[in-house]
């Protein structure tokens, strides 16, 4: 049985349909990449898997149960637009989620149970560079920084699937490429599986083991919200072919997937 | 240089005490005028005249109750307006949270605390001196009354404006609704409602005087309406700059406060 499975999904907006016909399954540690022009319904599928908002029809079953409809601890999310908790310093950032864990009243730990939360907090920190600004208030960051305090803040809960939606966005292309190399690695480390909406086609298949593109299949001109858009191409990547081509093959497959897009 | 980009820089101090030393001159030349033509003069007092009532407020124990009158009404009005405070920023804090946290609570109330928020406080006075008469329940319930529903109507907002996205992480971080409450929320709106309080300490003197000019025997409010009967300006004009002095320190410790105890809060914007 796969570990995620997408079952005849559909969602629509009173009468737009925004997507249809969603029918793939997700395995275990897999590190999907989302692309597809604006406005197909990327983040509004990475919000069905997420709980924030429910399909219209069909199910999405997570290792055979169907997915909770509110957000829990079981998938993390990082957001384009940062989002932190400005009350807090980094470091604290990254606790919130472990010491409600521990104390449901309070959720705030004291003594032996707050030290060992603050030593795995500070170890997350770390494995974003971020060790040295661990008593700044998020503010007092810069947006990258910012960007992989999140990545920690949603990591250090071991969420079975992380959602990420255009997490790179708002940077620089070279603050981008290190968190291409962060998310990367913390993919392998904790074993992931990673769904990741991206309009950098590049990026897609870099850091991507299955690459997802969206798009519609069928247009009306008369009524153009009649049909929504599904999956039109499921790319397996070999992550050792890929290196081996590089640069070439990514080039390639860009024009491919412009000249398959139906009009 | 255009005006909009000229600064006073070091003379700033100057500019800043520059209104009050005129206003002292103009009363001195006005009371001088007054007094040259009327020594008997009571509606502005001359400066000798208002030391001498100011050292009769704060250093001559009154018959009553052995302690001078301006200890005795400051202490009273002090108390009534921290309690009368105090209430409204509990219900505000209280009833703000739940109504900007949980639509179901919304649904239940909100309609009901717009209404309410609409009824004239003053318009509630006599009723409260009905139920209460005399007593200091009638002036710390008008303060409450007067001020808590603008603090949950703030209250309400500021929680409502947390984004759907935080919203969303900390429910991903396996927060329960107490949690988010707690941790998230609170934070969030405490000194925002701290401001929102010092926004309302003009209107929670309002109603102090006011309540304290209708049912009281003692009190700041009580005492310069009690004078206004004798015309005595000498007694009345130091009351209103002391009452003036106290609501600026009031604002100001609660400045203080906040920045102090929320050092992100300035930042974050
Ligand atoms: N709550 C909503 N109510 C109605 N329509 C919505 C809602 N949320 C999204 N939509 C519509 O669904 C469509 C898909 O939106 P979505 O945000 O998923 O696009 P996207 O693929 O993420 O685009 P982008 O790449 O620009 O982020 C849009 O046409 C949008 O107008
Ligand atoms: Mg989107």
């Amino acid at each position: 049985m796969s570990y995620l499975q997408i079952r005849n999904v559909w969602k629509t907006y009173e009468e737009n349909v925004i997507l249809e016909k969603l029918n793939f399954t997700i395995e275990k540690g897999e590190f999907c990449t989302l692309i597809g022009p604006s406005g197909c319904g990327k983040s509004t599928f990475l919000r069905m898997l997420l709980g924030q908002d429910t399909p219209s029809r069909g199910t999405i079953l997570l290792e055979g149960e169907p997915l909770s409809n509110e957000p829990g601890s079981d998938r993390g999310v990082v957001f384009q637009k940062y989002t932190l908790f400005p009350h807090l310093r980094a470091l604290e950032n990254v606790m919130l989620g472990l010491e409600m864990e521990h104390s449901a009243f309070l959720g705030k730990t004291f003594g032996s149970t707050r030290r060992r939360i603050k030593a795995e907090a500070m170890e997350m920190l770390s494995s974003v560079g971020l060790e040295q600004s661990a008593r700044k208030y998020p503010s007092e960051l810069s947006g990258g920084m910012q960007q992989r305090l999140s990545i920690a803040q949603a990591l250090v809960k071991k969420p079975k699937i992380l959602l990420l939606d255009e997490p790179f966005g708002a940077l620089d292309p070279g603050s981008r490429s290190d968190m291409q190399e962060l998310v990367k690695g913390l993919w392998k480390q904790y074993g992931l599986t990673a769904f990741m909406v991206t309009h950098d086609v590049k990026e897609a298949f870099e850091l991507g083991t299955r690459l997802l593109v969206f798009d519609k299949v069928r247009n009306d001109p008369q009524s153009p919200n009649a049909f929504g858009a599904t999956i039109v191409n499921d790319i397996k990547l070999d992550k050792n072919k890929r290196k081996n081509k590089g640069e070439e093959h990514v080039k390639n497959n860009e024009t491919t997937i412009a000249t398959e897009r139906p009009l | 240089m255009r005006l909009i980009n000229l600064n006073a820089g070091r003379f700033s101090p100057l500019l800043k005490i520059l209104p009050f030393v005129i206003l002292g001159l103009v009363y001195w030349i006005a009371a001088d005028a007054r007094h040259a033509l009327n020594p008997e003069d009571k509606l502005l007092p001359t400066f000798e005249a208002l030391g001498e009532a100011i050292k009769t407020m704060v250093l001559v124990p009154d018959e009553l109750t052995e302690e001078p009158i301006l200890y005795t009404d400051t202490v009273a009005s002090l108390t009534r307006i921290a309690k009368g405070l105090g209430i409204a920023t509990a219900i505000g804090l209280v009833l703000g949270i739940l109504q900007g946290t949980l639509p179901l609570f919304r649904s239940l109330f909100s309609p009901f605390s717009a209404a309410v928020s609409l009824i004239p406080p003053i318009a509630v006075l006599p009723i409260l001196l009905v139920l209460f008469g005399m007593e200091e329940s009638a002036k710390i319930a008008l303060i409450a009354i007067g001020v808590a529903p603008f603090l949950v109507r703030d209250t309400q907002q500021r929680s409502m404006e947390l984004s759907e996205e935080l919203l969303i992480k900390v429910q991903t971080l396996g927060a329960s609704t107490w949690q988010i409450i707690l941790r998230v929320v609170l934070p969030h709106v405490m000194p925002r409602l701290l401001d929102a309080l010092r926004l309302s300490l003009g209107a929670a003197w309002l109603f102090l005087i006011t309540a304290e000019a209708i049912a009281s025997s003692e009190g700041l409010g009580y005492r310069i309406f009690l004078m206004r009967r004798y015309m005595e300006m000498d007694v009345i004009l130091p009351y209103v700059a002391w009452i003036t002095l106290l609501a600026f320190l009031m604002d100001w410790a609660l400045a203080v406060i906040i920045r102090k105890a929320f050092p992100w809060y300035r930042k974050e914007k």
